[in-house]
């Protein structure tokens, strides 16, 4: 099994710590060899870092990358944006020369070099390639008796070229991990449709921003699920904090949970949902609460 | 060279042939962005190849990039990657968010877009997790590192006020 380091990135520590604890107890329990990247900063993210300086973006990607490759270990990332940045920067950086060695001469202040000998992998990506849903399936507890929208967001798949993890008009590789905790994964319209939040949208333009939102958060709810799931603390945040900024733009009621794949999988595994963070979340939706709870004390 | 020329030096630069464009519009008609805001990506890619003025066009921060144009465009055309090369363009040209500035203070100043703050240092105490994460915040060697490597890349500069 790959030796892996786990990347946070910013939102995952600094936000939503219940995605921290909750990826870490669950790669604990599948038994996975993966450790602390420490001293490592912002991926840096996509939408905006990438926009502004290529030189800056992959710099920064590349540091990252390299307190791991001087661990010997893969870097696991927990985020489509940190999945973004950091795995395609490293194929820039493997595939380019030029590039390779303009970063390095930035590196060289810091008695840094890049050299090229990790892959960057996402949680959702190393679960389904390398244990994969039926395996999965041996490790599940729990079983969840939830319907859930999932929404896999933008960068874990597209560009598709760079990630080989199939079509992005319709995939299922997450949908059938999310059906190996038990959960249904409901069909709703617009599902492969962004979050809204990307490319600098949410900071630079919040009103639009919530347009996009409000209309997925439209679609999940005529769905009739218990939750939204998602792989990305990004899209996690929009759909969460989101939530209630749609709802005083709008005045609408919206009150749906949002969990990243780490908290249905670790309720799945058995742990207790106070130890997966759920109820720090912004959305407080006491119903879906009683709901994890009894079906983590067996009466579900 | 002007600076609406230099748009598409830059594009060519990139290996991006936006003249290869036909006009079918299925980047825009799959635009996210586009269904709820005024971003119209058929309509930049024309403007950029006509050499009109796109630096300055604010619908080019509308964009989430997606990249649902890119995988559909029948002509194969990179058109998420172009949008970042012209956004690009226009930073070093000086047109940037105020928004945007501020994200970039954060990370020269803490070495992360979003730091920590106090409820969330209570939040992961609650979870029995290090009030400090471990990451560049967590080691003062780290986050000079950091410091050090964006002004290298002068990147301090290039997001200051102007």
């Amino acid at each position: 099994m790959t030796k892996l380091s786990l990347f946070l990135g910013c939102i995952v520590p600094n936000r939503y710590p219940g995605i921290e604890n909750a990826t870490k107890l669950c790669l604990e329990k599948l038994d996975l060899d993966v450790v602390d990247l420490p001293g490592a900063s912002c991926c840096p993210a996509p939408g905006v870092f990438k926009s502004f300086d290529k030189g800056t973006w992959l710099s920064l990607a590349a540091r990252n990358v390299v307190i791991s490759e001087k661990m010997e270990r893969d870097v696991l990332t927990i985020c489509n944006g940190c999945y973004g940045s950091l795995a395609d920067a490293n194929i820039e950086l493997k595939s380019d020369p030029e590039m390779k060695a303009q970063t390095n001469m930035c590196l060289k202040g810091i008695g840094m070099e890049y050299q090229g000998t990790v892959e960057v992998r996402h949680i959702i990506e190393l679960l389904y390639e390398e244990i994969g849903p039926e395996k999965l399936k041996t490790y599940v507890t729990t079983p969840l008796d939830l319907k859930v929208a999932l929404h896999y967001g933008c960068h874990l798949i597209k560009p598709t070229k760079e990630r080989k993890l199939g079509n992005s008009e319709n995939p299922t590789f997450f949908d059938e991990l999310v059906e190996a905790t038990g959960a249904e994964s409901v069909d709703y319209t617009d599902k492969m449709m962004c979050c809204g939040a990307g490319g600098g949208v949410r900071s630079g333009h919040i009103e639009e921003s919530l347009e996009m939102l409000e209309h997925k958060l439209a679609c999940i709810q005529r769905a009739g699920v218990d939750c939204i799931v998602n792989a990305c603390p990004f899209c996690h945040l929009q759909f969460d904090k989101g939530q209630l900024a749609v709802n005083e733009k709008f005045g609408t009621d919206y009150s749906i949970p949002v969990l990243h794949y780490s908290q249905l999988l670790g309720l799945a595994l058995g742990i207790s949902p106070d130890k997966l963070g759920i109820e720090q979340n912004a959305v407080q939706n006491l119903e879906f609460l009683a709901k994890v709870y009894e079906i983590n004390a067996g009466i579900r | 060279m002007s600076d609406d020329e230099e748009v598409l030096e830059v594009l060519k630069a990139a290996g991006i042939d936006i003249l290869s464009c036909m006009h079918c519009g299925t980047c825009t008609g799959s635009c996210p962005s586009g269904r709820h805001t005024g971003l119209n990506t058929r309509r930049i890619l024309r403007d950029a190849r006509k050499n009109r003025p796109v630096l300055e066009d604010k619908d080019l921060w509308l964009c989430t990039t997606c990249y649902t144009c890119q995988e559909r465009c029948p002509r194969g055309i990179k058109i998420t990657d172009a949008l970042l090369e012209i956004r690009r363009l226009a930073v070093r040209k000086g047109f940037m968010l105020p928004e945007h500035r501020r994200v970039s203070e954060m990370v020269l100043e803490y070495g992360h877009a979003v730091p920590l703050d106090e409820e969330t240092r209570k939040k992961r105490e609650e979870l029995g997790l290090d009030p400090l994460p471990n990451t560049a915040q967590h080691s003062p060697e780290a986050l000079e590192q950091v410091k050090t490597l964006l002004r290298t890349c002068r990147f301090d500069e290039l997001t200051a006020e102007k």
